[in-house]
């Protein structure tokens, strides 16, 4: 009853029909980037039933390309080793987002958190920012979103997989900055005054400056965790 | 560890990247049911989205060539002018194809 008592304002699906349209930004950053993954995967020979558990059950379009990029011919129980925590490396940044998702998710109910937490990918994060930030707290509104960009991700996988090899390069046409686009479109309605933004440079700083001295994701990981404390101690001290 | 697993090794490469991707996902929500909610932990908390945005898009957009840099400013200016994401999207790879064609 929890659920309905927290939530009186709306019926769930006009919440998830309002998340399903706050996906639709996204959406054709999402496919382009599908296609290529879909594309990649029947290049090393995935079956399309391998292709599409990978697509739904792993979800994180970098980390499957770049353990595509390495897919070795001959499995082995040390190349499925090496996937695994090359997936956990690239897909670090998620963790900081779950950590994120704490404040809302905590309020529902274990297995809707738990569930909510499996389609949490860039994406579906960034409108769950911005939804709270602009006062959400309908999780159906989560759901809606999360349903519309795996829809969109399977069928472009899909397609991809299929046809993949005769599409054209997606950078031509600026697909490929979707997200950085979406992204930065995001920070805007976190903005709560020059206060907080203190934090927001420190993140910028040392991710710029770990990006240059270590390889690999790490400087994400830097960059928001230092970022998140400064801004986070600045923020007290002001209060 | 070298022998070849055939169609169940490629089964369990995936089954292994979705177990390590999902730990990571439900993993941070997870950690933080221990760490007790302190007005400290609110504010680093509030801090942390925009944060982990501008970490990942700064050292794109110094990095990423002229392209990268014109979609997250342009997409970031529209944003702050008309607070309508699609709009920002679309007008931020719009310029970013804009800037490639001319330099192709």
């Amino acid at each position: 009853m929890t659920f309905l008592e927290t939530a009186p304002d709306k019926s769930r699906w006009s919440g998830f029909v309002h998340g399903m349209r706050l996906g639709l930004p996204v959406a054709p950053g999402i496919m382009a980037f599908g296609l290529v993954v879909g594309a990649a995967a029947a290049r090393q020979g995935l079956t399309f039933l391998q292709s599409l558990a990978m697509n739904f059950f792993v979800c994180s379009g970098i980390a499957q390309l770049v353990a595509l990029e390495i897919w070795p011919a001959v499995m082995t129980w040390a190349a499925v080793l090496t996937v695994a925590v090359l997936a956990g490396v690239v897909g670090a940044r998620l963790f900081l987002m779950s950590v994120a998702m704490r404040p809302w998710l905590a309020e529902r109910p274990a297995w809707q958190a738990y569930t909510a937490l499996f389609f949490l990918t860039d994406a579906t994060w960034l409108i769950a920012m911005r939804y709270r930030a602009d006062g959400g707290r309908d999780v159906a509104a989560y759901f809606g979103a999360a349903t519309a960009i795996m829809a969109a991700w399977l069928a472009a996988t899909g397609v991809g997989y299929f046809v993949g090899s005769f599409i054209a390069d997606p950078t031509k046409y600026g697909l490929d900055l979707v997200m950085p686009a979406f992204f930065a479109a995001m920070l805007v309605p976190l903005w709560v005054g020059p206060r907080r933004a203190w934090g927001w440079l420190v993140a910028g700083i040392v991710a710029v400056a770990v990006e240059r001295l270590i390889p690999g994701w790490w400087f994400i990981v830097a960059g928001s965790i230092v970022g998140a404390v400064a801004g986070g101690y600045l923020d007290e001290q002001t209060e | 560890m070298s022998a070849d697993l055939g169609a169940f090794g490629v089964w369990a490469a995936i089954a292994a990247m979705a177990i390590v991707t999902y730990a990571i996902r439900a993993g941070g929500f997870w950690l933080m049911g221990y760490v007790p909610l302190t007005r400290r932990v609110r504010s680093i908390l509030n801090a942390l989205p925009g944060s982990v945005i501008v970490a990942i898009i700064l050292p794109l957009a110094v990095r990423g060539g002229t392209a990268a840099t014109v979609a997250v400013v342009t997409a970031l200016a529209v944003m702050a002018l008309r607070r309508n994401d699609l709009l920002a999207v679309v007008c931020g790879v719009g310029a970013a194809a804009f800037v490639r064609a001319l330099v192709l």
